[in-house]
């Protein structure tokens, strides 16, 4: 049992790792086709060009040869110790992402998760709101104006956020009656009426809509990169972080990109589930059976279908939408998303009250 | 500028706006992927060393001098190009020819093209149709004075690339 669990753990972080290299990638040329460019392709190897793969190697090379320059009167533990939290929350909300349906091998059942919690969703949110501490540390430990306003605008969207995070994702612990994730996935295999998958989108739209913003908020990105701000505050909390310590915070969104992706598709797009897959195979105009390591394999590569589509939507909108101003931001979190979350509660109770009668 | 755009509701709700922007930005990146996909260009980026762009036929590059059937430049130092040259890159030394008593020849002819604007004036004004221009553009050097184009420089001028499709009449 402790070696499936070593097996699962480097698995997740391998691939976590493997994304978040290949977004420093995905980011350059996606935008680049976005707005009619060829994007990063110059570093070649014997020739070859790879559409500009080689990149990745050449900016690590670059981060951990670079000169790691610490200011004079930095905090020096602190600042040290600041890009850990991102990375490490990051990594670690991962744990009860469940990536596929549970095997069975030899009469043993194998969750494809790395751990099934039952407050699996409580976990999520404590550590992914473990990441604020990141960038106010190093706000804080840096010594720094820009970087101090950096990490108090941090501070400030990432609580508020995390509270029109918490409301809306209600409605959906409502109506799937638990907080263990990899149960949330189960459920959302049922059909209703018969033939719409019960997905998290189609029963609860209103908090996919409210959720959405409030996770890319949580995340730091554009349109609500606030803490970065680089037209206002420089580069904002990392400011004075240089090589591999930026690096750490750099390849932290990625990684944070990656997992709120794979977030979404947990708690609203269905998970690992394949629409009419059953474990007995397709339920469609009668049914279709189908060998149980096929229809494991399928959900498998359904998660990462679902997921990688996930991380391409964040990107496009990254890419999309301009920077909101600061009290727009404040205005959105406090005064659109949370009183229509609390609405999306009301609404949700009222419905469940109805149908169960 | 006065902005008179006011917000009605259909742009307060906000999502059918943010949708109208992101199909954009989506219909960019599918046709353009899809381009590359298929073998063509989605960017309209020229990657410069490796890939040129096409020029205009009546392109103005670098200046070059006509010669006549028997070798010697058609140029007869008039100093016309020189005068109507609004740049003044354009330094003529005048000499005279024993043996052709009726002409003058340039004994100097530079062209500071450092300093050149490629109007193209000095080839409007030219009387004797003596001087021209090639579809050469790639000019930078690593001194002034290799700027400074004499008159054997700008004779013997190289036939790049650019100019082969462009039969140059009157060399």
């Amino acid at each position: 049992m402790f070696l499936i669990v070593i097996i699962k753990i480097l698995f997740v972080v391998g691939v976590l790792l493997t994304f978040a290299a290949l977004l420093t990638w995905v980011e350059r040329k996606q935008s680049a086709v976005t707005q009619d460019r060829v994007g990063a392709n110059r570093v070649q190897i014997l020739g070859i060009r790879a559409l500009g793969l080689f990149h990745i190697i050449t900016d690590a090379l670059k981060m951990f040869i670079k000169e790691d320059y610490v200011p004079e009167k930095v905090n020096k533990f602190l600042h040290f110790i600041a890009p850990l939290f991102p990375f490490f929350s990051a990594l670690a909300v991962f744990a009860v992402i469940p990536f596929g349906s549970p095997i069975k091998i030899g009469g043993r059942i194998v969750e494809l998760s790395i751990a099934r919690l039952d407050s699996g969703l409580i976990y999520l949110f404590a550590l992914s709101s473990l990441a604020v501490l990141g960038p106010v540390i190093a706000g804080w430990a840096s010594h720094e104006k820009y970087a101090l306003l950096g990490g108090m605008r941090a501070a400030a969207q990432m609580i508020s956020y995390e509270i029109a995070l918490g409301v809306s994702i209600i409605g959906v612990i409502m109506v799937y009656n638990t907080l263990d994730i990899s149960l949330i996935v189960e459920k959302q295999g049922e059909l209703l009426f018969g033939f719409l998958p019960k997905w998290g989108i189609f029963v609860q739209p209103l908090a996919f809509l409210l959720f959405l913003p409030a996770i890319i908020a949580e995340n730091k990105r554009i349109p609500f990169d606030l803490p970065e701000g680089e037209s206002e505050i420089v580069a904002g909390y990392f400011t004075e972080y240089s090589a591999m310590r930026w690096g750490m915070f750099f390849l932290a969104e990625f990684v944070e990109v990656a997992v709120v992706a794979a977030v979404l598709t947990t708690l609203f797009f269905g998970g690992w589930q394949f629409p009419y897959l059953f474990d007995d195979g397709f339920h469609f105009f009668g049914v279709w059976h189908l060998p149980y390591w096929l229809i494991v394999i399928i959900r498998i590569l359904t998660f990462f279908a679902k997921w990688i589509f996930g991380i391409w939507f964040l990107q496009q909108v990254r890419w999309t939408f301009p920077r909101f101003r600061y009290d727009q931001l404040m205005k959105l979190g406090w005064k659109i998303i949370l009183p229509w979350g609390l609405i999306n509660i009301a609404l949700t109770a009222i419905v469940i009250m109805l149908i169960n009668g | 500028m006065k902005y008179n755009f006011r917000y009605g509701w259909w742009e307060k709700i906000y999502y059918p706006e943010l949708i109208r922007g992101f199909y954009i930005t989506s219909r960019h990146f599918f046709s353009n992927l899809w381009k590359w996909i298929t073998g063509r260009k989605g960017a309209y980026t020229y990657q410069y060393p490796e890939e040129k762009r096409p020029i205009s036929p009546n392109f103005r590059g670098k200046h070059y001098l006509v010669l006549k059937e028997d070798g010697t430049p058609k140029c007869v130092a008039c100093y016309m190009c020189a005068t109507n040259c609004p740049a003044q890159c354009i330094h003529i030394v005048a000499g005279e020819d024993p043996n052709r008593p009726e002409e003058k020849y340039p004994v100097e002819f530079t062209i500071d093209i450092s300093r050149c604007i490629f109007c193209g004036y000095c080839v409007e004004a030219c009387p004797k149709d003596a001087i021209r221009m090639t579809y050469d553009y790639h000019l930078a050097d690593y001194t002034r004075e290799a700027l400074l184009y004499k008159k054997e420089k700008l004779l013997h001028w190289i036939e790049t690339e650019l100019d082969k499709d462009q039969p140059l009449i009157g060399r």
